[in-house]
């Protein structure tokens, strides 16, 4: 493994919001998840759990639930909006407002033809799906209350409200409210204080499930309206419910970050007189569980600590199978931090800023692992403050320092640095075309921006002294509606590589302008893809794990990619959680490729021999305590360190010297705000 | 040397009575536990023991009700039997061999004439793997039946009988081993068996450690190490089963036990707090606390109105299902170790040693039950491990019982030593001891031995003390100085050293004339009335571990153990060295009653007995190999009545009985065949009445009573009265008023009942007439008389009886039939 210096960089203040709330469609297997500064993610949880997709929010919304309809996604938030996504171009397509105050709860009916919203004025509004929109269609009877959480009776007819102190249900059919179903009010001080049903289940055989502020999991029963059982589940709130796709399960959320399960059981065994019994409690968070999805193999939960928790059942999967690994997921799956190699400075990319910062210096020189004296420190260059509601969607900084851009969905802002003198211009003439992006990325020499848009189409620029001009735009062949979330240009500035949440990798010829090739299409998300400096391999790895090296030249795999998937990857290697966010090369040794995720980063040495599933992967510690001569023997081509954790960014710069951009979870711990209080044992 | 003959080594009182799970009879008034070789059968309501029930002859392993039979029980034993008792009159009934030593026993109700007994592998005795084996019990009248048919049901069980369980209606049973529970199915034939993972990643420890199933829905609860409980379900399924949490207990569940209805489960641990959990309510929690000790077992009774936890301190506690404490069986306390010696409060009689931790304990050896404990160093006991807190470490009463001694220590490890020696006087009042002086500090450093004077005549009352200190000191009883109102206390009379040595033993001579003390290799003795060194010993070079001076015709010998496996007796008359041999003696000690002398010897691994006369040079009395390990405890406790054994070997135990502690805490003693004989013959006579529990009380007022019936009986002979309960009588007492007939139907009714007797007498006439044929009579009443019970007093009597009192006694006969008969 080569020797590097190391910038090691933990002055970026990444800071992920709460999640809100959550909805799985089982269909497609894709998990949406909204976040409090109405930022929306789509996890393919076919895929490895893959973020596939960020829609950024927006100031003043925030969604408060969200529902799948098919493939559509709608949330309704406090500003009393209904907005629905449009998934292909990463931004809201339209909201309807609804005239009933904030909404609380979104629910649509099995059949996808109704979407029923519960408002603050005690509203509950129907809503006709149509096919590009949505339409009111009329009130169920008005109450007293607010509606908090709303659930559908599989067979669309019924509808069950939370409210305080109360759950209704309602026929979908007249409007009228059937049933009133008083719930308890907690004991002691709170006795005073009304009861919130934060969450509602309505199952197929009439049994609803509430989840309410005085810390209950009542089971009562639909048709006759009486309560059958209730569990008390904690000392303060349960603020999530959610079931089973066959209703033998339903799991809930409660405020002391623990996720309680429930299961239907028969009582006796071979008898068929079932009910709900309380069984597992999962304990992953340390602060509200907002958002829950239960899958068919897991539960899903997030909440006010910021991250996704994927808790496999282990009933439902195979024991010490991937499957069955609890997954955490805390970082986002794209790179937040551009490194521009030749100036030496990092662009930090916020939902509502950018930072420049200029990495700081050294002159020492050291044995490995020392840490060296700084001579000139780190220094916080510029803070962007962006234009509009906006948040940033992507951001870019060229190689040279000299250009900055930066895209929201409604706008695209391009800005020419002056370094030495730090000062920022805007560039105020821009192409027609480029009004907003979804990556954005500049030419080695800094003489082209490429801004992809949608339909998977490259918009190229060429970048003169002051100013720019609208060259060409790329399009693929295929026609996939789908966006890009990957761009990468080779360093001769020759080809340009583009790879879309269908999976599919184009390479153009920036010469020509028009497509190279196809990449043969892999199953499974391409998570970072790089073209080599010198032998324009194209190497990609993706949510899987598997690492593809495709030569442009021959326009097929490269014989190590060939050897690589004839053996298999380490176990080890595929049991990682997180995936490679980024890969680089190393120039000064042209068989080295640099690769990193969360929790490590790798140097596949190409020249060396591959790993048996036997070896230990991790063997870099053992290797050193070896004498040179027997190094050779055990070496492989994997060469991983875990020094450094919790990566956002693992870059090359120019010099040789590595920047390793590091957010402890810790860090992002403490600025949490604090839990509610319990009760340990022996404090 | 002198073979044993007929002494045995025996468990006789003091042993464990929480060593296995008791049982509450059907009718919640017995409660049966195993108690070393026998099953004891305790009245819930008084606390008494009813019966112990005799016959196993290695220690019972478990207690179980025959799930068809209500009024028996089964017990089983190391000895490889099962046995079944009739535990309310104390009768065995059968005993079934099993030929492995059995560990616990289970049965159900659903399985007819089977048990389920723990065994070790069938092909190996000695083998540390356990497995389930279900035994046919054979339908046979014998009385000793073998039991052949044998199967095995789960290979790999825990011994510890709280970890196999009994499903809903028998259909399953649950074991549970280390890591894993196995439930077999009875009906498929089939087992499931499910795993945790070591440990958890908060370093909790998920050994199983009990199991308990619920009896009417398929729910099993598993308490482990780390103090969580298990709930399981659908166990049914290989992978879809499932569990819930519970989590109260900060360390190991001990034991888990559902109410026969399943409405509430309970669990006990270390923490002394028996916890009731709703079912399926279970943030909903009743609490027992202050329970004294780690709960080891828990057991309800059938009808679910009795709980009763068993504790590590040999207790067993009997709780109303109303989470109230209604009485406490305790046995001996046994901690780790005694650090006081065994002794006899010669008032009580009784055994006293260390009992809760900071108390002494007064144990009836007769009566196998605890007096009381005293509370020695009157500080809150806090209940956590790694706490250094005072502890009685000697303890002496002088040769009346009006005074003891005590010493208590705290922290022995650092440099400081808490020191207290405290006197208390016997209150005639209240029947106890009083604090009367403490003596903080009393030496420098430990005390290594403490003894009383014993003259009986002397007026003052002198203890000795002797420290690492290097000084032994004399206290006294004197008058308190300042005021009249405060009592005599003591005090400081002498300081004595000998050459900066350490004293290690001291010993006061029978008259009290003499004291001598062990300094190293030096024994001095010193006059006590003038603390005059008078003479030093020391003709074996060694250091002294034992020094104890002859009694009665004997008190002139001293006698002593080395530290290099030395015996020397010393002639005080000549100073001289009378004679030593060699053995290692690890506890030497002698009978205040007799001149005899024990020595315990530790050899290979063993300890030998030998009792010997100082004056003589054959021992009375040697029994090889004791008990394994060393024993460092013992006593001679006085009898209540002497024996009168004329042989030889016996006779020292005439007096006087030997009992001693083993290195695992068991007290055991030494009894000879005729007395086995007497104890067990005595408790085969025993017949109780079912409605009293037969205590002592009762047996005193029980006799009273008898004799009143008797006297009755024999009143109504001569002046023919009303039989004492006809049939009708007794229906017309027992019959509620309002469900009777008419008082004037019932009048004629009742002088119809009364007129009966009229013609008995009438009878009776004739028979007097019809002196002449009285042989043929009798035969006819003899037929007549088979069903009530014989009076063998009777009988023996009636051999030599004139011919006017056979009449009386033929009468009696009749008499005695129909008044039975009012009974059946």
């Amino acid at each position: 493994m080569a020797e590097f210096k190391v910038h090691r960089v933990r002055f970026f203040d990444y800071m992920p919001t709460a999640i809100r709330a959550m909805a799985f469609n089982p269909r497609t297997e894709r998990l949406a998840v909204a976040r409090a500064d109405g930022a929306l993610e789509i996890f393919n949880f076919a895929d490895n759990y893959f973020q596939e997709k960020v829609i950024p929010g927006q100031d003043g919304r925030a969604a408060e639930a969200l529902c799948w309809l098919g493939q559509r996604l709608f949330s309704a938030g406090l500003n009393g909006e209904i907005t629905e996504y449009d998934l292909e171009n990463l931004r809201p397509r339209y909201t309807v407002e609804a005239y009933g105050g904030p909404i609380w709860s979104i629910s649509s009916n099995s059949q996808g033809s109704l979407l029923a919203v519960g408002c603050e004025d005690g509203t509950v509004k129907i809503f006709e799906i149509l096919e590009e929109r949505i339409q009111f269609q009329r009130n169920l009877d008005r109450q007293k209350g607010r509606i908090i959480s709303l659930c559908w009776h599989p067979s669309g007819t019924l509808i069950a409200a939370g409210m305080m102190d109360m759950i209704k249900i309602f026929d979908a059919e007249s409007g009228r409210a059937t049933h009133r179903l008083l719930v308890e009010r907690g004991v002691g001080a709170s006795k005073s204080r009304e009861v919130v049903v934060w969450s509602i289940a309505f199952l197929s055989d009439h049994t609803i499930i509430s989840g309410d502020s005085a810390g209950k999991v009542q089971v009562w029963d639909g048709l006759t309206g009486t309560l059958v059982r209730t569990h008390l589940v904690t000392k303060w709130d349960v603020l999530a419910l959610s079931s089973s796709q066959d209703e033998s399960s339903v799991v809930a959320g409660t405020s002391e970050g623990t996720v309680v399960q429930f299961q239907f059981l028969s009582s006796n065994v071979g008898q068929q007189d079932k009910e709900w019994v309380r069984t597992r409690t999962f304990k992953n968070h340390s602060h509200d569980v907002r958002g829950l999805a239960h899958t068919d193999t897991a539960v899903v939960s997030g909440g006010m600590d910021t991250q996704l928790v994927v808790r496999p059942l282990l009933d439902k999967v195979e024991k010490n199978t991937q499957e069955s690994a609890l997954r955490k997921i805390a970082f986002p799956h794209r790179s937040l931090v551009c490194c521009a190699k030749k100036a030496g400075l990092l662009l930090f990319q916020f939902p509502d800023h950018l930072e420049l910062w200029r990495l700081g210096e050294s002159n020492g020189h050291g044995s490995p692992g020392d840490s060296l004296p700084v001579k000139r420190k780190p220094e916080k260059l510029i803070q962007l403050k962006r234009k509009g509601e906006d948040h940033i969607s992507c951001s870019a900084l060229s190689p040279c320092g000299g250009w900055l851009a930066y895209s929201t969905v409604s706008s695209f802002r391009l800005y020419r640095l002056q370094n030495n003198t730090i000062s920022v211009t805007k560039v105020s003439r821009l192409p027609k075309d480029l009004r907003s992006a979804q990556q954005l990325c500049f030419s080695s020499d800094s003489t082209k921006l490429f801004a992809s848009s949608c339909r998977s189409s490259v918009l190229v620029v060429d970048l003169n002294q002051s100013d720019c001009k609208y060259l060409h735009t790329l399009r693929p062949k295929s026609g996939s509606s789908q966006p890009i979330h990957l761009l990468c240009v080779s360093e001769d500035g020759k080809w340009l590589a583009t790879a879309n949440t269908d999976c599919l990798i184009h390479v153009f010829n920036l010469d020509k302008l028009k497509l190279h090739c196809t990449v043969p299409v892999y199953s499974s998300c391409p998570t970072a893809i790089a073209i080599h400096p010198t032998n324009s391999n194209l190497v990609v790895v993706h949510a899987d794990q598997q690492i593809f090296e495709y030569s442009l030249v021959q326009k097929e795999y490269t014989e190590w990619s060939r050897k690589l998937q004839k053996q298999g990857l380490h176990p080890l290697w595929m049991e990682r959680d997180t995936p490679i966010t980024h890969i680089a090369f190393n120039p000064k040794n042209p068989a080295h490729i640099i690769l990193h995720d969360t929790f490590m980063f790798c140097i596949i040495d190409q020249n060396l021999p591959l790993p048996e599933a036997k070896t230990p992967l991790y063997n870099q510690m053992t290797l050193r305590s070896l004498p040179e001569s027997e190094r050779i023997m055990h070496s492989h081509a994997f060469k991983i360190c875990k020094n450094f954790q919790h990566l956002l960014c693992v870059r090359l710069l120019e010099d040789h010297s590595l920047v390793v951009v590091e957010r402890p979870l810790l860090d992002i711990l403490s600025q949490l705000p604090a839990p509610v209080r319990q009760k340990k044992f022996a404090t | 040397m002198v073979g044993h003959g007929d002494i045995r080594v025996v468990h006789r009182g003091g042993s464990k009575i929480n060593s296995r799970q008791p049982v509450i009879t059907q009718d919640s008034r017995f409660l049966l536990c195993a108690s070393g070789e026998c099953v004891k059968v305790f009245s819930t309501s008084t606390e008494e023991c009813v019966h112990d029930l005799r016959g196993h002859t290695d220690a019972v392993t478990g207690v179980l009700l025959k799930p068809s039979n209500h009024l028996q029980a089964y017990s089983c034993s190391a000895d490889g039997t099962v046995r079944l008792w009739d535990f309310t009159e104390g009768i065995h009934i059968k005993t079934y061999v099993i030929g492995y030593p059995v560990y616990s026993i289970y049965a159900s109700a659903h399985h007819e004439g089977v048990i389920f007994v723990v065994t070790p592998m069938l092909n190996d005795k000695r083998s540390e793997v356990f497995q389930l084996v279900a035994v046919h019990l054979p339908q046979s009248g014998d009385q000793l039946v073998e039991a052949l048919e044998l199967s095995a049901v789960i290979s790999d069980v825990s011994s510890n009988p709280a970890a196999i369980g009994f499903g809903k209606g028998g259909e399953f049973i649950a074991s549970a081993k280390g890591l894993h529970l196995e439930v077999f199915f009875f009906k498929k034939q089939k087992s499931y068996r499910f795993s945790l993972k070591e440990d958890n990643k908060k370093g909790g420890k998920n050994t199983f450690m009990c199991v308990a199933c619920h009896q009417k829905e398929d729910c099993i609860a598993t308490g482990h190490e780390d103090g969580k409980i298990r709930l399981w379900r659908n166990f049914n399924h290989k992978k879809e089963y499932t569990f819930s949490t519970l989590h109260w207990h900060h360390s190991a569940v001990s034991s888990l036990c559902f109410t026969p209805e399943g409405t509430n489960l309970l669990s006990g641990g270390l923490e002394s707090v028996l916890v009731q959990w709703r079912y399926n309510q279970e943030s909903q929690r009743d609490f027992l606390p202050r329970l004294g000790s780690a709960i080891t077992h828990i057991a309800v009774s059938p009808d679910g109105a009795l709980f009763c936890t068993s504790h590590s301190d040999n207790k067993i506690t009997i709780i109303q299902s109303s989470v109230k404490v209604s009485a406490v069986i305790q046995g001996l306390v046994k901690g780790e170790s005694v650090r006081t010696d065994l002794m006899v409060d010669p008032r009580s009689k009784s055994l006293v040693l260390n009992g809760k931790p900071g108390q002494l304990q007064f144990y009836s050896l007769q009566r196998d039950k605890l007096l009381y404990n005293l509370d020695i160093v009157q500080q809150e006991y806090i209940h956590e491990s790694g706490l250094e807190q005072f502890e009685v470490v000697k303890a002496a009463f002088d040769a009346s019982g009006s005074w003891m001694a005590t010493v208590e220590e705290r922290n022995q490890k650092a440099a400081e030593l808490e020191l207290n020696l405290k006197l208390w006087a016997f209150d005639e009042q209240t029947q106890s001891f009083v604090l009367n002086t403490t003596i903080s500090t009393p030496h420098e450093a430990r005390i290594t031995d403490m003894c009383f004077c014993h003259a009986a005549d002397s007026q003052t009352t002198m203890l000795v003390s002797t420290s690492k200190d290097g000084h032994f000191k004399a206290w006294q009883l004197s008058a308190a100085a300042h005021t009249e109102d405060e009592g005599p206390s003591w005090s400081c009379d002498f300081v004595g050293a000998y050459h900066s040595l350490v004293p290690e033993r001291c010993c006061f001579s029978a008259d009290g004339s003499l004291l001598a003390v062990s300094f190293q290799e030096v024994v001095t003795v010193w006059s006590p009335a003038s603390w005059e060194l008078l003479t030093t010993l020391s003709q074996p070079p060694q250091a002294i571990r034992d020094l104890c001076f002859g009694r009665l015709s004997c008190s002139k010998y001293l006698l002593g153990t080395t530290a290099s496996k030395l015996l020397c007796c010393w002639n005080l008359l000549t100073c001289s060295l009378e004679w030593s041999t060699t053995m290692d003696v690890s506890l030497l000690l002698a009978d205040p009653l007799t001149e005899n002398m024990a020595a315990f010897c530790f050899q290979a691994g063993g300890t030998d007995l030998f009792v010997f006369k100082p004056s003589e040079p054959r021992p009375l009395f040697s029994h090889k190999a004791v008990c394994s390990g060393k024993v460092t405890r013992a006593i001679f406790s006085p009898r209540e009545e002497m024996l009168e054994s004329c042989e030889e070997s016996s006779q020292w135990l005439n007096r006087s009985q030997l009992h001693f502690l083993t290195q695992y805490m068991d007290l055991m003693t030494f009894t000879t065949k005729a007395e086995e004989d007497r104890l067990l013959a005595s408790s085969r006579q025993l017949v109780v009445d079912d409605s009293v529990a037969m205590t002592p009380f009762y047996l005193l007022l029980g006799k009273h009573r008898q004799q009143e019936t008797e006297d009755a009986v024999s009143s109504s002979l001569s002046s023919d009265t009303v039989p004492q309960s006809s049939a009708a009588i007794k229906q017309l007492l027992q019959t509620p008023a309002h469900v009777m007939p008419s008082t004037s139907y019932l009048c004629s009714m009742f002088v119809q009942s009364l007129l009966i007797s009229v013609t008995d007498t009438r009878e009776e006439n004739k028979h007097a007439e019809e002196k002449m044929d009285s042989e043929r009579e009798e035969e006819d009443s003899e037929e007549e008389m088979e069903p009530s019970n014989p009076r063998p007093q009777q009988a023996s009597e009636a051999c030599s009886l004139t011919k006017a009192q056979l009449r009386e006694l033929r009468r009696v006969r009749k008499q005695d039939h129909s008044w039975s008969a009012g009974f059946l």
